[in-house]
């Protein structure tokens, strides 16, 4: 579990990570989202206790990040935006060192390495010198040094940017059954599909501040409004359309499609369904319009001062 | 944690590196160099200056160029621990290789000191390496070996050389932004050490050379543990991830300079009312020490008078003719002599505080010690001659004594704050910074109570001093 309070750190003047408050489950995944030098990193070296902050606090898997750095530490699996791998070591050599370091040593560190190197595709590649990987390849090898001490706190940045689509998707794969193992996991990423379809919350940071946390869909109705749904008809129709509920709104419409906006869902759509089959309209389709996280994201960057919601 | 258990970790990081070091040509290459064809090459010299010293009579010299030229045949390979020493921290930051190993469930002094070993360790087997077997050519030409006296001290001087070096060479490294930054700072160690390496073989040519090179150990021993206290006392995680920048920041230098000068006072008088008695309590312990060392200065100019006993010509006559001549030099009450004792004790603390900030304060205590000493000295001599010491004192020394030697007490205090600023864990301070809290910790005394004192000292000494001694020893 990761939990903050008020965490804080400037550089002399500049200040990379202001106030920020954010609680992450056993279990869950929250998608940390921001521009570039919004702080992403910084909160993540704070929850290692690489950096130690100039205000406010904060616990990883129970631990302080001030009082009890060592600890904090054993118990996190960190990838970085730099992967930090030795070209002249083998994949294999490397692993070991990390897990010597964990203090997995003898047979249960060469256990853990290969289970780990068998799992993301790489046991072919263990004896060949990293300098020989392909960008993929090293990114999953530092996924696999993160994981080698089964940390109950996962902190991943950018994990599958160099990756191809399938091993992208072991990777998706692999942070899904962490999540259904209670592992707590931060994902810093500029991919919005893999934060969608990965993470239970969603974090929008900027100038070091959280300006938005909450579930994608919650963050897709504050910032983007109530969901707009559409009504594909089976032919043209331009007659008029019979009184609909009182919360319906036409936003827009064409010869044989209607964009609506509706208060409550729930409530009128059957209602609304029930009016328009009523009045012959001949329906093909009724559906909500997808809404990307993209939208959402982009939205969030042009809010002016920061709202931070909880 | 159990030693074993804690060490465990620097041996892990040690022997990945050096596994690494193994792969790599740059470093290997000059290495089996300097171990497998350099010592031949200086066996081959050391035959041909004997054959050479021999026809003229000078084996002596001879003599003398074998251990050093085994010192030279174990440096070249140790200069090589400079280089790995240099990038150990800067280069895996530039390569973004740190981070992990930052992240990783290890102390800072098990990081440090995995980084020291293994930067050492090669070259120091290298260079032992290359000794053995310049030692086995030396035997196999059938040249006089050196004593294993001498042998052990070469050895050991090889061992604190690279320890040094590489200690120095870890707190740049650590300490620096960039590779460039930290070979730029190389300097810094490189010609220091060439000094003494000088030094070492002016005394190995000296032929005294048994218990002074063992003092040139045991000084290598004090400042290799000087220059890891220094590396472990300012080694954070943050500043190796935080800076990136190079530039020198005379504003930022300034402000942290007047910060720390001005303290917590918010006015003039509240500065010399609290501030100052503040750093004062804050220096307690290092006024006791200085006061410590006063006295072993004292000591020493006593000894050292009973040692080697002066000669003193007091016969009235003579005297009369020098005091003449230095009152024609320095005249008696004028302002010249003023400001000549003001400015030269000035000058002398002043130079040993930038001393001091280039030597862990270390050096700075040197015009306390000589200071103490000429009095301890002349005291003794003038007591050997038959002159009443304690009539020396009150009449010559005490009037503006009891002035001058508190503000050099208190100066060579703040000196030796710089250098404990240096050496001591500063949360949240970098190097620079508890460098110049030093300087302005000294900069404070200096001008609240120093520079008081030495003007009120050297006016005593212009005006009353001579009057005194001429009463008291001249009537």
């Amino acid at each position: 579990m990761i939990q903050t309070e008020d965490l804080s750190k400037a550089f002399g003047d500049f200040i990379a990570v202001d106030g920020v408050n954010l609680r992450v489950e056993a279990g869950e995944v929250l998608a940390l989202l921001g521009p570039n030098g919004a702080g992403k990193t910084t909160t993540v070296r704070l929850l290692t206790s690489v950096l130690r902050p100039t205000r406010g606090r904060a616990w990883v898997a129970g631990f302080d990040v001030v009082q009890h750095p060592q600890k904090v530490r054993a118990h996190v699996g960190v990838l970085t935006e730099h992967h930090g791998l030795y070209a002249r070591m083998s994949g294999e050599e490397y692993l070991l060192f990390f897990a010597e370091l964990y203090g997995l040593r003898g047979e249960d560190g060469h256990q853990r390495v290969h289970a780990l190197l068998e799992q993301f595709g790489l046991a072919a590649a263990a004896r060949r010198r990293i300098g020989e990987y392909s960008k993929g390849m090293r990114q999953k090898l530092a996924l696999v040094r993160a994981l080698l001490h089964s940390p109950p706190v996962l902190l991943l940045d950018e994990p599958t940017s160099a990756m191809d689509p399938e091993n992208a998707r072991i990777v998706r794969e692999t942070i899904r059954s962490l999540r259904a193992a209670q592992h707590t996991i931060v994902l810093c990423t500029h991919n919005l599909t893999e934060a969608e379809t990965l993470a239970d919350r969603i974090a929008i940071i900027r100038r070091g501040r959280i300006l938005f946390n909450d579930t994608p869909e919650a963050l897709k109705h504050h910032l983007l409004g109530t969901p707009l749904y559409e009504i594909r008809l089976a032919q043209p129709w331009d007659g008029s359309l019979p009184p609909l509920p009182s919360d319906v709104e036409i936003v827009d419409r064409g010869s044989d499609w209607i964009h609506l906006r509706i208060g409550d869902p729930h409530q009128t759509n059957p209602l609304l369904l029930g009016v328009l089959t009523a009045a012959n309209i001949p329906l093909l389709t009724f559906s909500e319009l997808p809404r990307s996280l993209e939208e959402a994201y982009l939205r969030a960057m042009t809010v002016e001062e920061p709202n931070a919601m909880a | 944690m159990q030693w074993p258990e804690a060490l465990q970790p620097i041996w892990i990081i040690a022997r990945r590196e050096i596994r690494d070091q193994f792969r790599d040509w740059r470093i290997l290459a000059p290495i089996l160099f300097l171990t497998a064809f350099f010592p031949f090459l200086m066996n081959f010299f050391a035959q041909q200056m004997l054959d050479f010293v021999r026809r003229y009579g000078a084996e002596l010299v001879g003599e003398r160029m074998v251990p050093f030229l085994m010192l030279v045949v174990g440096f070249f390979p140790i200069s090589i621990s400079l280089v790995i020493a240099l990038e150990s921290f800067v280069g895996e930051k530039e390569r973004g290789s740190i981070e992990p190993l930052l992240s990783a469930p290890l102390e800072d002094w098990q990081l440090y000191a995995g980084k020291l070993v293994s930067s050492m360790v090669l070259p120091l087997l290298a260079a032992f390496l290359g000794m053995g077997v310049y030692t086995l050519g030396l035997a196999l030409n059938r040249v006089t070996l050196p004593p294993l006296e001498v042998v052990l001290q070469v050895f050991s001087l090889t061992f604190f050389h690279a320890l040094v070096m590489v200690s120095g060479a870890v707190v740049a490294s650590s300490q620096a932004t960039s590779v460039r930054a930290a070979n730029l700072l190389a300097s810094f160690i490189v010609i220091p050490m060439a000094l003494l390496i000088q030094g070492e073989t002016a005394i190995m040519f000296w032929g005294r050379q048994n218990a002074i090179l063992w003092w040139a150990v045991f000084g290598l021993l004090v400042l290799a543990i000087l220059l890891v206290r220094v590396g472990l006392a300012h080694f954070q995680r943050e500043e190796l991830l935080g800076r990136e920048l190079d530039t020198l920041d005379l504003a930022w230098g300034w402000r942290t300079f007047v910060r720390h000068f001005r303290g917590e006072a918010r006015s003039m008088l509240s500065w010399y009312k609290e501030e100052i008695p503040r750093t004062l309590v804050e220096m307690r312990w290092t006024l006791l020490i200085a006061a410590t060392l006063a006295l072993v200065g004292l000591g020493l100019g006593v000894h050292l008078a009973q040692r080697f006993p002066l000669q003193l010509d007091l016969s009235e006559v003579q005297t009369n003719q020098r005091l003449s001549q230095w009152t024609t030099l320095w005249p008696m009450g004028s302002s010249y002599t003023f400001t000549t004792i003001l400015g030269q004790n000035l000058r002398a603390l002043f130079l040993g505080m930038i001393l001091g900030s280039f030597s862990f304060g270390v050096l700075g205590v040197l015009p306390m010690l000589t200071t103490m000493g000429a009095v301890g000295f002349l005291t003794q001599a003038l007591s050997n001659n038959g002159v009443p010491p304690f009539l020396f004192i009150v009449a010559a020394i005490l009037p503006h004594g009891l002035l001058e030697v508190p503000a050099l007490w208190l100066a060579t205090t703040a000196t030796l704050e710089i250098g404990l600023g240096m050496i001591t864990p500063q949360r949240g301070k970098t190097f620079s910074e508890a460098l110049l809290a030093g300087i302005a910790r000294w900069f404070k005394i200096m001008l609240g109570m120093g520079i008081p004192l030495l003007v009120l000292a050297a006016a005593i000494e212009t005006w009353i001093t001579p009057q005194i001694v001429r009463y008291l020893l001249f009537q």
